[in-house]
């Protein structure tokens, strides 16, 4: 594809003219962060390109609110650096797209939201959605507008921040973002339950989520993928890992609970702190699959006891490699050849429901298969007027979540 | 009380009808659900904001998705406004209905589904009250999370409605964070399911939005709600500081530590007294502020975290530091602040305020809310979580005087006004409703309104849904279709 004009904007009112015009002439316009997920969703049809990087800079940070409020196009990498200065996260622990799709350039806060980016301690503390307190956008005629605060709780009219959050830049150019931070845990570890099948590993992720152990990431690595990660405290057969972190003294106490249920299922090591936060960043990161190539993968969101049928299914019909986050309820997939769309969405389907998004493929399936899930009947509908109510002239960032929107 | 708030004018058209009406809703349910008698209807003219009311024409009470369906679309098609209703529990008015609608409550619709432990879900019915589901999971070691004080009445379809909180949220959060999916009815009659076992669903947000909506969006008759396990043991610890600047600094010190404890909960002298009234909590009664900080996990856990809490408030000067010694103790410590809004209720008449303010404005505006307070010779009682900054300053008065009501009333706004001028929002969990309608310009610009109005359009082009609420009524875009009526009725109640 050949690349169309971007432009930079540096100020929230630029972002407004440019939306303005392009919306008085009828362009389309591709909506940037840092281009790092470009790859991901349907390759938009556009005039021109707008990117918020230069929209850049932490804009409000007192460490003792945990709150933070920064530009969109603030960097990911600068982010994260002012918390770490303060001993404080992210919590939703927004995944880096970049060694799985073999992008360049720096991720943008901005991008983290509108893509909704949650990574293993989702089934803890909550997406991408919600930490993000508040907003600010231009919508799709160039007007400017704002929802939610940077207070905890907001129950003030409706909660656009939420409907902003994912919408892939279709409804709004986000301009600013407020989001509730955490300090650090103090410690982490990880307890790797050795040599459990995918459907041993659903119950014993179940079993450990059911007991107040606070785990904050519960992930099955099968062999298949288990040699790919730095230190997962097993060699040679699947691992099944649950994360504790917390106060020293807490952690102490609830890994010596959890070791003595998971002992009864499976071999049982510790992953110590420093290389239980890499093995976590290597999970967000869909490290297995970060293989240099551009065999498709999916991302599916299920019900946590339905991933590993889904996989099993899957296995009978075409090549398939799997791992497990969320409790079994994230499912990363990398296909052989053909992402195989229609099989995928259908054992979805039968399995009680949930949905699939093509996170890896060249650009040319993804014109041709639907990237995220297709919606149906009322909903379908209902998405089509909310987009009419941001995006009237439908110039922002046509088609890049469904043909439609 | 004086009338301040105005409602949409009542379609004179609608209430002729109303014999008609009726007679057609009685051949969409079963008798037993469908109230039309005057005396019938009267425990639904209001809610808990009790100063304002307004008779429906008629209530319905559904049993099934089904019924809900079949009312909303005859509604729809004959332009008739609905009330949804759960158990009228909202403080700002968001249920009150209007005499040109029909009531929908969901209160039949009150069964618990399914529970899911593996997927750690259950499936409710929206009239289950919000306790009944963490009744049903406790034995098996679950609850549900959000705990508003009124958790023994209100039910899940209002607590969607109204995002609501309660004082277990800080860790926890708040509905939006652990609703899973919903079923709704649309305006036109069709159900839609939104979400369900998995952790996100494709497509917008449409949950999060929903959240929150004050049933101005569509009727939920089903959701699906996170349950998480049951912490091994929990242990309130009450915390008394000379004056409410310390308290102040020591919640924001706690919370920026790195400890997140379930609860942190704020009473000034006059809620502590009132509160130790009522329930005999063991409050200690010498202090200016009294901070309830609960912890929660096994023993060497709870151990580990309030050394370190201690450690903080020591460096605030605590006062009095009283640790619940038994599981009894503990019950009393939270019965006293889950009571406060009941046990204040019998000492004189009060109206909620419900903002949220930044952690670090919390003595600020503490202090403010005196010196306005003062200004209108009027008493507050403050007992609120403090954990999220969220206030809820009691404004005491007798509603028998007109002019107190009033003053209570322009007191509450300027409340309301400082914590939006602070950084903070209209209300954390009660909603809009009509009580804080009124001030959504001091917080929104009219293109911020007007975004969230056309949304609202897009789930019911003809705003029948809960129409008086949440946005002021002379801002409304006059060419929506259905909105053209933005007459307002400010008549005193009877
Ligand atoms: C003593 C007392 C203490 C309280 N404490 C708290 C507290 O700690 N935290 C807190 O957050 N709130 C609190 N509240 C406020 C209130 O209880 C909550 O707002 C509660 O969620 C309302 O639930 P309900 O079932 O009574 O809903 P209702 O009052 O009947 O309705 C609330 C709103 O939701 C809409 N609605 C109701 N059902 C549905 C449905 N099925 N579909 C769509 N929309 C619907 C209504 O139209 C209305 O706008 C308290 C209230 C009282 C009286």
């Amino acid at each position: 594809m050949s690349e169309v004009e971007t432009r930079y904007p540096e100020t929230e009112q630029e972002v407004a003219r440019i939306v303005a015009d392009a919306f008085a002439a009828g362009l389309p316009i591709e909506v940037r962060g840092g281009g790092t997920r470009k790859g991901f969703g349907r390759p938009v049809q556009a005039a021109s390109a707008l990117s918020v990087a230069k929209l850049s800079g932490i804009t409000n940070y007192d460490p003792s609110e945990l709150v933070m409020a920064a530009r969109a196009g603030t960097s990911v990498a600068e982010v994260e650096a002012a918390l770490a200065v303060n001993n404080q996260m992210l919590t939703f622990e927004p995944i880096d797209h970049r060694p799985l799709l073999g992008a360049e350039g720096e991720p943008t806060i901005g991008g983290v939201f509108a893509g909704n980016i949650s990574g293993p301690r989702r089934i803890l503390a909550g997406a991408a959605r919600d930490s993000l307190l508040g907003v600010r956008f231009v919508n799709g005629t160039g007007e400017i507008v704002k929802s939610g605060g940077r207070v905890m709780k907001n129950v003030t009219g409706l909660d656009l921040v939420k409907l902003l959050a994912g919408s892939w830049g279709t409804l709004g150019v986000l301009s600013e973002v407020i989001f509730k931070v955490l300090p650090r845990p103090e410690t982490t570890l990880s307890v790797a339950v050795a040599g459990l099948n995918d459907a041993q590993a659903a119950e014993a992720m179940a079993a450990a989520l059911a007991m107040s152990v606070e785990v904050s990431g519960a992930a099955h690595l099968p062999e298949s993928v288990v040699h790919k990660f730095a230190d997962v405290g097993v060699r040679g057969s699947a691992a099944t890992v649950l994360r504790l972190e917390g106060l020293e003294p807490s952690v102490e106490v609830r890994r010596a609970r959890l070791i003595a249920e998971m002992s009864r299922r499976g071999e049982v090591t510790v992953v110590e702190h420093q290389p239980s936060l890499q093995l976590w960043r290597e999970i967000r990161d869909v490290v297995p699959f970060a293989d240099g190539t551009m065999k498709p993968v999916w991302r599916v969101s299920v019900a946590p006891s339905q991933g590993h049928q889904l996989v099993a299914a899957l296995r009978l019909k075409t090549g398939v490699d799997a791992f497990y986050d969320w409790q079994g309820g994230l499912v990363w997939l990398r296909m052989e050849a053909d992402p195989e769309a229609d099989l995928v969405r259908r054992y979805i389907k039968a399995l009680g429901g949930g949905h699939a998004t093509l996170v890896r493929a060249d650009a040319e399936t993804r014109t041709s298969v639907p990237v995220f899930e297709p919606q149906s009947g009322p909903l379908l509908a209902l998405s089509g007027r909310i987009k009419d109510q941001f995006d009237p002239g439908g110039i922002l960032n046509p088609g890049r979540m469904t043909a439609a929107v | 009380m004086s009338e301040l708030i105005a409602f949409l004018e009542a379609d004179k058209t609608v209430i002729s009808r109303r014999p008609a009406i009726i007679a057609d809703l009685a051949k969409l349910l079963p008798e037993a659900c469908l109230i039309t008698e005057e005396r019938a209807l009267v425990p639904f003219d209001t809610d808990a904001f009790v100063s304002y009311r307004r008779m429906p024409l008629a209530v319905v009470l559904p049993e099934t998705t089904a019924q809900v369906a079949a009312v909303l679309k005859y509604c729809n098609d004959n332009s008739i406004p609905v009330i949804p209703r759960g158990a009228g529990t909202s403080l700002s008015g968001g249920a009150i209905p209007q005499e040109d609608a029909i009531v929908i409550g969901v209160s039949k619709m009150n069964r618990i589904l399914e529970v899911d432990y593996p997927n750690r879900a259950a499936v409710v019915q929206a009239g289950v009250t919000n306790i009944s589901i963490s009744q049903a999971v406790e034995a098996d070691g679950f609850f549900y999370a959000p705990d508003p004080s009124s958790q023994l009445a209100c039910t899940i379809g209002g607590n969607i409605g109204m995002n609501s909180g309660g004082a277990h949220c800080l860790k926890y959060g708040v509905t939006t964070n652990n609703l899973m999916g919903v079923k709704m009815v649309m305006f036109d009659g069709s159900i839609v399911d939104i979400g369900g076992r998995a952790l996100d669903s494709a497509g917008y947000d449409l949950l999060g939005l929903i959240c929150g909506s004050e049933g101005q969006l569509g009727i939920v008759t089903e959701a699906t709600v996170r349950l998480i396990a049951k912490p091994e043991g929990a242990r309130p610890v009450l915390f008394g500081f000379d004056n409410s600047v310390a308290a102040g600094a020591c919640v924001t010190d706690v919370i920026g530590s790195g400890i997140i404890p379930v609860a942190i909960e704020y009473m000034d002298k006059p809620a502590i007294e009132i509160c130790e009234a009522f329930a005999k909590a063991g409050y200690p009664m010498d202090v200016e502020a009294l901070l309830i900080v609960e912890v929660e996990g096994s023993d060497a856990e709870m151990d580990a975290m309030l050394e370190r809490i201690i450690e903080i408030a020591r460096r605030h000067g605590v006062k009095t530091i009283k640790e619940s010694q038994s599981a009894t103790e503990a019950a009393l410590i939270w019965k006293g602040r889950k009571s406060a809004f009941g046990a204040t209720g019998r000492i004189a008449d009060y109206i909620c305020m419900d903002g949220t303010v930044p952690l670090g404005q919390l003595s600020h505006v503490l202090q403010k809310t005196s010196e306005i307070i003062d200004h209108y010779g009027l008493r507050v009682a403050n007992v609120f979580h403090a954990g999220d900054g969220n206030m809820h300053p009691l404004i005491l008065f007798d509603a028998n005087d007109p002019e107190e009501s009033l003053k209570a009333e322009k007191a509450g706004n300027d409340i309301l006004r400082l914590c939006v001028d602070v950084g903070g929002c209209l209300t954390g969990e009660h909603g809009v409703g009509i009580e804080k309608r009124d001030l959504m310009r001091h917080q929104y610009s009219d293109a911020d309104l007007a975004q969230q109005m056309r949304v609202r359009g897009a789930f019911d082009p003809q705003w029948i849904l809960n129409p008086s609420k949440v946005f002021p009524l002379d801002g409304r875009n006059g060419s929506q279709p259905g909105n053209q009526s933005a007459a307002t009725d400010t008549r005193t109640a009877a």
